[in-house]
């Protein structure tokens, strides 16, 4: 078979994923280079599941707000599998005054862009969601935001990118870029040569040594998250959870089992074994958080935990961009653990960018020339 | 580790056989024609078939399936079993209470 095709995306995550499937519906011929044996094994499979817009970093709250109105609600739909996409609202929860002043600052930064979020009190909490604890105070309030399965999600872009005739190899490291005549064209494996017009890095902190090749340079480190999953409940509640400490996040999903992640505060300084294990620290510390939140769930069994990496940008926020000095390259990386959400809104965007259409939404905040030091 | 796999390989069209109703995930209910046909939608290795159906995810964790399961994906990729990777085990190996993983330190 040819190694050529017009669009080489480097990474079948998500954000590969969705991006390929984009570009074979505006007719591209797309190739997906996956280093991994396994499509869909980094974060994207390993992540919380949540699809909210409150809480996000203006710069990449468009994203969020586009996907969420014209994307999420048809998802399912669109890639002919259930992507188990629920819109019943995200509770960030606080217990302390402390608490209620972080969700206050987040809440009035996302008024300003235009999300429908406010802050309620402890009964108006416990109204909307009867499980959670006394102890919570009060919480910012998203009705629009929600969740999915990130799993489902993940391989249905996969296999609806696949029928449209994308074509995946997998076990294939990328392990540079070469320029021809000024522009991106040949992308070089361990043991094989491709050639493209444009080529899309979407392989999360794999991105920082590939664009490193031809002089580009994207500030992310590794960073990892754990996550649990407990055996199947009874149905109790439709909202994503968060909390103003981030000691826990989650959902119960419509198999029944709720999926929580969390954080220890040690996740940028976790012993890096080449392969993501869980830290033996994370899941009690995350079990703590819960059932202080949610009592009920203190008897409810875990069955399976995981631990990911994020590939954490230095402010937070990805790089969704075209490359001034690369032409033909497409940025789409440094996700720092919340790309699930906004990933079928950066798929448009990126297939935007490659057909060299405006793109829906705005991601001028996302340049990937945006960061320069402090003084 | 890694091998160089073109999930275009022509492994030929679902062919729809008598025992496709046969349930082999008894803890999540799949049938074998699902696991069959996940094979055709493009899921050739056990992690990708377990996410995509959620066969091995229930409460044995796969411990009674699992074989089942990887020689169903092999015959219909055409390769032998071996050559497919299990999907990784997840701690813990047995379900526990949140109470009792939470139980790592004395409550403050």
């Amino acid at each position: 078979m040819k190694n050529t095709a017009d669009v080489i995306i480097v990474g079948a995550g998500i954000i590969g994923n969705a991006s390929a499937y984009y570009l074979a519906k505006k007719g591209y011929r797309v190739l997906v280079l996956e280093e991994s044996d396994i499509v869909g094994d980094g974060g994207s499979s390993r992540n919380g599941g949540g699809v909210r817009q409150s809480g996000r970093d203006p710069r990449e709250l468009p994203l969020a707000m586009y996907g969420i109105k014209n994307l999420w609600p048809t998802l399912s739909e669109e890639l002919g599998r259930d992507v188990e996409y629920v819109q019943e609202g995200n509770l960030r929860l606080g217990k302390t005054e402390k608490h209620l002043q972080i969700l206050q600052g987040l809440t009035d930064r996302a008024v300003k862009c235009g999300l429908e979020v406010s802050m309620i009190s402890g009964d108006e909490v416990r109204q909307i969601n009867p499980y959670l604890s006394e102890e919570v105070i009060g919480a910012s309030w998203c009705p629009t935001d929600g969740h999915a399965n990130p799993l489902y999600a993940t391989l249905a872009y996969y296999a609806a990118a696949r029928r449209l005739g994308v074509r995946f190899i997998t076990g294939e490291s990328v392990v540079a870029l070469k320029k021809l005549r000024g522009a991106v064209r040949k992308v070089i494996t361990k043991e094989n040569e491709y050639e493209a017009d444009q080529v899309v890095l979407a392989c999360g902190l794999g991105a920082r040594k590939i664009a490193g090749t031809v002089g580009i340079d994207i500030p992310m480190v590794s960073m990892m998250l754990e996550s649990l999953v407990t055996e199947a409940e009874p149905v109790m509640f439709g909202q994503m959870l968060g909390t103003a400490e981030a000691d826990f996040y989650g959902h119960q999903t419509k198999h029944g089992s709720f999926v929580f992640g969390g954080t220890t505060g040690l996740e940028n300084v976790v012993k890096d074994n080449g392969t993501p294990v869980n830290c033996s620290l994370a899941a009690p510390s995350t079990c703590r958080g819960i059932i202080r939140y949610v009592p009920r769930l203190s008897e409810a069994k875990i069955v399976r935990t995981w631990a990911g990496w994020m590939d954490y940008c230095a402010d937070g926020v990805p790089v969704i961009d075209t490359v001034d000095e690369v032409p033909g390259l497409v940025l789409a990386c440094g996700f720092s653990g919340h790309g699930f959400g906004i990933s079928p809104a950066v798929g448009t965007v990126v297939a935007q960018l490659v057909a060299g259409e405006e793109t829906s939404c705005d991601i001028s905040g996302l340049k990937y020339d945006r960061f320069h030091a402090k003084s | 580790m890694a091998k160089i796999t073109d999930r275009s390989r022509d492994i030929g069209e679902f062919v729809p056989r008598p025992d496709d109703g046969m349930i082999i995930c008894r803890c999540e209910e799949v049938t074998k024609g699902e696991i069959r046909r996940a094979v055709h939608d493009g899921m050739w290795t056990m992690a990708e078939i377990r996410r995509y159906l959620r066969c091995t995810m229930g409460l044995c964790q796969g411990q009674t399936c699992s074989k089942l399961v990887k020689g169903i994906v092999a015959s219909e990729l055409g390769v032998p079993g071996s050559e497919l990777e299990p999907a990784t085990s997840r701690s813990p190996m047995r379900p526990v209470e949140m109470r009792v993983f939470a139980n790592e330190v004395e409550a403050k």
